[in-house]
This record gives C-alpha cells, sequence and structure tokens, in this order.
C-alpha cells in the first residue's frame, strides 16, 4: 500500500470522519462571564472557536480543540475552561480510547500516525524509583549559602595521567590539557531546530545560556545571523540533513555534534515540513522556501564506527581541532558497545538521549516504542566505559525525559558529566505540552514560525523565563549536594552509593548499579 | 607562484597544517606530490586557490570546502567532496563511494567510475547549484535523496564496459534537482516516484555550459559526448513526505 499514491476522485461520496466524531477536549464556556469579545477566536489557531453571524454568538468546535488552554489563558473574563470530553465509551482497558481514536484516524486518512513531545506510555520511570542520601549526625551537612559549592564541570577527554614539570623553579603541566567546555551549571539546552522552534526561543535560549554560562544546542536547522555572536556558548549541530552547514557554522561554536540519532525517534531521520519552510528558515538552511528538508535516516557517509571515526575527523580537521566533537545516539539496546565504538573513533563527549525524549515530530509508535530508558542506559554505558578503562576519553551527556533539579543530580550520580534538556526549557516559556508543534501553528508562539505568532513570545521573556527555570534548578542541586555532604559536583558524578533503589527488581538494581534502600 | 608539499612521510595532520600554512602565506597555487591516502585534504578550506594533486588522495577530498579547485592526478578515495560549499574537483581517474554527499556548490568533475552512494542528498540554493559529473559508470544509490543540483552521467570512460549506466536504486527518495544521463536507462531502474523525459533546449543549453566546460577540463571529445541521446530523471514531486501522516 502506498498512501501517496492517490485514488481516482469518484462520484461524490460524502466521507464520514470518525476520528472528528468523538473529540479529546471540550470547550466550556459560562455565558454569564462571556461578553463576546472574540478573542478566543483570534488567539485559537486551530479554529476551534467560532462566530455565527445569524446567531450573533460565539460557537465551539470541540473537533478541532487540541487542549492548548491559550483561550482559556487569554480570556479576559476567565469564561472558558477547557476539559477532557466527557463522552466516554465504554470502559475497556484493552481498548482504551487512545487506541480506537488511533484506528479511526488512520481509517479515515490511510497516512502514520504522527506526535510530539516524548513518549507517552507509563513504561516505568526509574527516576521516580531512586531516591537520594543525605548526612546526619555523623558527617555535617553543608549548607550552599554559607559555604562554597561547586557546580563547575569541564567537557572534553581528560588525561590518563597528570604530568608535572619543573622548569626555572616552577612546576607546570607538561601537556596543556583540552580544548575543555567549562561549564558553569552541568544543565545544557538540547538541540531544538530553528524551524522547529522559533527564532525568539532560539536567542532565548541563547542568552540564557551565555548567562548561565553554559551551552545551547542549533539542533540541525543551521544558525541564524543574528545568534553567531552567542558562539562561546553554542553546540551547533551536523544531521544526516547536512543543512545550513558550511565552514562558518562550524566554526561558529565551541563544540559540532554529530546527530546519529534522538530518543523520540531512533533509527529514522526527520523532516521540517514544507509549511514551515518560510523565507527566514529556508535562509539558514539554505534551501528553497516550501521545499521539504528531508534528513535521511542514516548519515550515509557513516555506515560503520570506522566512517564515524573518519566524519569525527573529518570536522576536527575542517575546524583545526579548536572544537570539540559531541556524537549524540538515541538510547537503544546495544548502546553501551555502540558508546564504546563512539568513544574509540575519537568522540569528546558521547550524548545518549533515551525513550523519553522529547521532539516536535515523531511516528507516534516510535515515539512511544522505541529505544529504551535513559536512566538504564546511562548507567549500562557508564559502566561499560569505565571496565574498559575508557570512560575519562570523552564526556558523557545524556537528555530525555529530565524533568527536575533531582532528575538532574541521580542522572550525574548514575555517572553523566551533564544532562541536556528541552521540553523543560519550552515549558518554562509557555509550553503546555498540547503535542502539535508539527502543524506549525503552535498558538503559543513556540513551535512555529509564523510571522504572526512568534510575536505572541517574545525573545526577553523568553530569556527571563529559561534563565529563572536553571537558576532555580542550581540552587536546588547545591542544596542537595550540600545535604549529601558534598560541595563539588565532580564528587558526585558516578556516585551511585549516593542512590538507593525504592520498588525495583534485581535485574534493574545489577543494571542500574544501586543498592536497594534498606541495604 | 607554486609552491610544492612533498607529503612523503606527512600525516593528514601534518600535510593540512602545511596547505594552510601556504595559503596564509599568500600561495595561490599549491603543487602536492606523492600522496598516498592522506584524508581530509584541503577540508574546511575557505580560500580561493589551485591545489594539484599526485597521488591518491584519502577519505573526504576537499570536505566542507569553500573555493578551492582541486585536480587530482590520479583516483581519489571515499567521500570526496563532502558537503562542499563552493569550489571545483576534478579526478583525472576514479573516486570511490559517496562523492559530493550533501554538497551545496561547486563542480565536481571525475573522468571515470565513481563508487556506491554517489551525489546523495545534493541541494542548491538560490544562486548556489552544485554540479556533478560522472565521466564513467556509477554504483547503487546514485542521487539517493538529491533535493537540487545537477548530476551528469555519461558512461563514456568506464573500466567495467559490461556494467549497466548507473546500479540499483537510483534517486530513491530523490525529491529536487535533475540526473541527466547519456543514453537510455531501463524503465525498471527507476523508482516510482521519479520520471525519465528527454532533454529540451533548456536542459540543452545547460548541459552545454557544463559539458564544454568538463571536455575542455578533462580533454573529452565533446563531439563524442553529444553523439548519443541524454534524458533527464526528475522526481515526480518535491513533497514525498506531504500526504504521509495522520494526526
Amino acid at each position: 500500500m502506498n498512501p501517496q499514491k492517490e485514488t481516482k476522485a469518484k462520484p461524490k461520496r460524502k466521507k464520514v470522519q470518525f476520528s472528528k466524531l468523538y473529540p479529546d477536549f471540550y470547550i466550556e464556556r459560562d455565558w454569564d462571564k462571556c461578553i463576546k469579545c472574540k478573542l478566543c477566536i483570534r488567539e485559537c489557531t486551530y479554529e476551534a472557536h467560532g462566530w455565527d453571524d445569524k446567531r450573533e454568538t460565539l460557537t465551539e468546535d470541540h473537533s478541532k480543540c487540541v487542549g492548548c488552554h491559550r483561550c482559556e489563558a487569554t480570556c479576559p473574563t476567565g469564561a472558558i475552561v477547557i476539559k477532557h470530553h466527557p463522552s466516554r465509551f465504554r470502559e475497556h482497558d484493552t481498548w482504551k480510547p487512545w487506541f480506537i481514536k488511533n484506528v479511526y484516524k488512520q481509517a479515515d486518512t490511510g497516512g502514520v500516525l504522527l506526535s510530539a513531545t516524548g513518549c507517552a506510555v507509563p513504561f516505568r520511570n526509574y527516576w521516580d524509583h531512586l531516591v537520594l542520601d543525605a548526612c546526619q549526625v555523623t558527617n555535617p551537612p553543608i549548607d550552599p549559602l554559607r559555604e562554597p559549592m561547586e557546580l563547575r564541570t569541564y567537557l572534553g577527554p581528560k588525561p590518563d595521567k597528570v604530568e608535572v614539570v619543573l622548569e626555572n623553579g616552577k612546576y607546570h603541566l607538561k601537556q596543556k590539557p583540552g580544548p575543555w567546555i567549562k561549564l558553569e551549571v552541568p544543565i545544557m539546552f538540547a538541540a531544538m531546530s530553528y524551524g522547529a522552534i522559533s527564532l525568539h526561543v532560539h536567542q532565548g535560549l541563547a542568552r540564557a545560556a551565555k548567562d548561565l554560562g553554559t551551552l545551547y544546542n542549533t539542533g540541525e536547522g543551521g544558525l541564524h545571523a543574528s545568534l553567531y555572536e552567542y558562539g562561546s556558548n553554542t553546540v551547533v549541530q551536523c544531521a544526516s540533513g547536512r543543512f545550513g552547514l558550511h565552514v562558518d557554522y562550524l566554526n561558529a561554536g565551541v563544540a559540532i555534534e554529530i546527530k546519529i540519532g534522538q530518543g523520540a525517534k531512533p533509527g529514522i531521520g526527520g523532516h521540517l515540513p514544507g509549511e514551515k519552510v518560510t523565507e527566514e528558515i529556508s535562509k539558514t538552511r539554505m534551501i528553497p522556501v516550501g521545499s521539504d528538508a528531508i534528513s535521511p535516516a542514516p548519515h550515509h557517509d557513516i555506515y560503520s564506527i570506522e566512517d564515524l571515526r573518519g566524519l569525527i575527523y573529518a570536522l576536527k580537521e575542517a575546524t583545526e581541532y579548536k572544537k570539540l566533537v559531541f556524537v549524540k545516539i538515541a538510547a537503544v539496546h546495544n548502546a553501551p558497545a555502540i558508546a564504546s565504538g563512539i568513544v574509540r573513533a575519537g568522540a569528546d563527549a558521547v550524548v545518549l538521549c533515551g525513550l523519553r525524549g522529547g521532539t516536535g515530530a515523531a511516528p507516534t509508535m516510535f515515539r512511544d516504542y522505541v529505544g529504551i530508558p535513559i536512566e538504564l542506559a546511562l548507567a549500562a554505558v557508564d559502566e561499560r566505559l569505565r571496565q574498559e578503562g575508557i570512560r575519562h576519553w570523552a564526556s558523557l551527556i545524556v537528555s530525555g525525559g529530565i524533568r527536575c533539579s533531582a532528575d538532574v543530580v541521580k542522572a550525574i550520580a548514575l555517572g553523566a558529566d551533564a544532562v541536556y534538556i528541552g521540553t523543560p526549557a519550552l515549558i518554562a516559556v509557555g509550553c503546555t505540552m498540547c503535542g502539535r508543534c508539527f502543524t506549525g501553528k503552535c498558538p503559543w508562539g513556540i513551535a512555529t514560525n509564523n510571522p504572526e505568532l512568534i510575536k505572541r513570545l517574545d525573545p526577553d521573556t523568553a530569556y527571563e523565563k529559561i534563565y529563572n527555570l536553571v537558576h532555580g534548578w542550581a540552587h536546588e542541586i547545591q542544596e542537595l549536594l550540600g545535604a549529601m555532604g558534598l560541595n563539588s559536583i565532580e564528587s558526585l558524578r558516578g556516585n551511585r552509593d549516593k542512590l538507593r533503589a525504592v520498588g525495583l527488581n534485581e535485574v534493574e538494581l545489577r543494571i542500574l548499579g544501586v543498592k536497594h534502600a534498606g541495604e | 607562484m607554486v609552491f610544492e608539499i612533498d607529503a612523503k612521510d606527512l600525516h593528514y595532520r601534518e600535510l593540512n597544517q602545511q596547505i594552510r600554512k601556504a595559503i596564509a602565506e599568500g600561495a595561490k597555487h599549491l603543487v602536492i606530490k606523492h600522496v598516498n591516502g592522506h584524508r581530509y585534504l584541503a577540508a574546511g578550506v575557505s580560500a580561493e586557490v589551485d591545489i594539484d594533486v599526485y597521488g591518491v588522495p584519502g577519505l573526504d577530498l576537499g570536505a566542507f570546502m569553500r573555493g578551492p579547485r582541486i585536480r587530482v592526478h590520479g583516483n581519489t578515495q571515499d567521500g570526496a567532496g563532502n558537503t562542499m560549499d563552493e569550489g571545483k574537483i576534478i579526478v583525472e581517474g576514479m573516486a570511490g563511494d559517496v562523492v559530493g554527499y550533501a554538497m551545496r556548490g561547486g563542480k565536481i568533475f571525475i573522468a571515470s567510475d565513481v563508487g556506491y552512494r554517489v551525489g546523495i542528498h545534493m541541494k542548491s540554493y538560490m544562486d548556489k547549484i552544485p554540479v556533478l559529473v560522472i565521466g564513467g559508470k556509477a554504483g547503487d544509490f546514485l542521487g539517493e535523496y538529491m533535493a537540487g543540483g545537477i548530476i551528469v552521467l555519461l558512461g563514456l570512460n568506464s573500466r567495467y564496459p559490461e556494467r549497466p549506466l548507473a546500479g540499483m536504486f537510483l534517486g530513491t527518495g530523490m525529491h529536487g534537482g535533475v540526473i541527466y544521463v547519456r543514453g537510455h536507462l531501463p524503465e525498471t531502474q527507476i523508482s516510482p516516484v521519479l520520471k525519465i523525459e528527454e532533454i529540451d533546449d533548456k536542459d540543452k543549453a545547460t548541459l552545454e555550459n557544463i559539458l564544454i566546460e568538463y571536455a575542455k577540463d578533462l580533454n573529452f571529445d565533446l563531439e563524442e559526448i553529444w553523439k548519443e541521446k541524454f534524458f533527464k530523471i526528475k522526481p515526480k514531486t518535491h513533497r514525498p513526505y506531504g500526504k504521509l501522516y495522520a494526526y
């Protein structure tokens, strides 16, 4: 079956769209409060609100509501509440409404189910089964407000040993280490391309990264001219589509990330639909306006670890060894062996993106069922690299499902050098997780490049919110470290003794390398 | 002034350092002798310079480069012109796999055969139209995912007379650009998302420009090239995924 194959138009027959009959959401309007200002009509980009001229009243099309809550949030009189649609199918534990409605959608269109955000299946979330240690009596906790607390992290390969030479009565290092990247806080902003998200969000991320002393990632959509000034806080991405990738771009940041895969859709490429390729996007991606930007599933110059080494060193040569090269993979079954290959291929950092990693568009089946949770992948990769004695050859950065500062602390205790956050940064700027990023109609002005819609989120607000979020998390991390009696994040890295598990089985405990609570 | 570098006993890293140094000192014409599998030659170099290479360059010749004109007096290994931006690569012999991957501009002229996965995801933007001309035959996956630019396949100067002009899966996933083929390709070789047509006057003018330059650079007989008919292969749609999804 080829869904692209157009069926010949037969004499008109009204097509029933079963998927439109049972809306997910219900727009409830309090008529006592409603002043019929029609703001909801203007705010809703999905045309769920309408106006009936004859009856001079507002109307709702519940089937068009995506649950973004924009109308509810902007209604001047608070007259609107978005609810789950009260209409229900007969209870059935196997045939939940999600599956029934998905079948309707595909029966209506013959298409591949598309989703945004990360895995929505309630697989066990290991962060929620891990608890942290704290000092009591025998060793005093440290108060970060009173004593220095170090969150600084250096990314890049560390030497096997430190050699010191004595020259003219002064000691100094025999070999200058690095290049390294200094992070003042081990939280970086994950790859989200300009195209997937608005320029204003990118500007906010870049400025926040600069002021926080961390990095943001361009994603694979190239780098907008206005963002070159944030180079020292930029990771540029080299993905299979190689969009907007040229010498200036490679030299613009402090690191180049080869994107092999992402947790939301391991094993497949991506594509930015032509609708989202506007004039500005076209300039940055260097492709014609309105054309699909297709990233093939693999890099077709990489079919092996040897080929990967080829690209890593091509990038290093092209940038004269001044940039670090990261390699990002989705967390999959064989992640430890692959990570070992990546490190041996010469990468300066391995980026692991887990099952729950977010996206602006992924086939639903991939988003929900392909890849493994980051907690297990991280523990297994860190362990494997230690066993092979090569853990210090590269840094380990993880992403995919980090929701709060405690998740960051747990990730570092499991062996990560730093984490990437994507979804939390978007939620910080107002995202309500409605998961319709791929339509380009984001009513909050985040996952869109519609010139009118992006005005809904200005770069200053984006900057402030993202900065505040990480500032808050950083302080929480300091407090959690202090409570454990540690005064630097370095002392926590791979320190699994600071973790205990609650309610996990033997296999899970073994993979995580963590004792059960009470042990 | 010609600036000569002997690549014998040099690691690719040292060789590239010398190339960059020479360019920085104002050299406009480099001659590199005894190249033997040196990788990343002139990778990421952004300069107007002529480079004559004697020997066989290794992986990723001229990757990401912007501007240099490289002539290889011999064959070259895989990855020539990987993601190149501008400039020219002339190969007097054969080239390996993945030639011109994701190239966005400039020209690559190969005198003889190329390997697999050549011209994958070439793209064009505004006045930047990459051109890849293959004098011999091509392996599988020629022009896969092609998004823009021009590939010309001549099939003239091949070491493999028994092989077809191009291998399997020609232009799979192609959604832009054009492949000109000298001579006829069997219909079975063309994927259903592509169409094959005879060339028109506009195509002929485009081809003439390219082929005059190519014939001059590589000593081909232009009349001989034109003796056989050319066909063009283009995608039926620029939006192959336009109707793929349900939501």
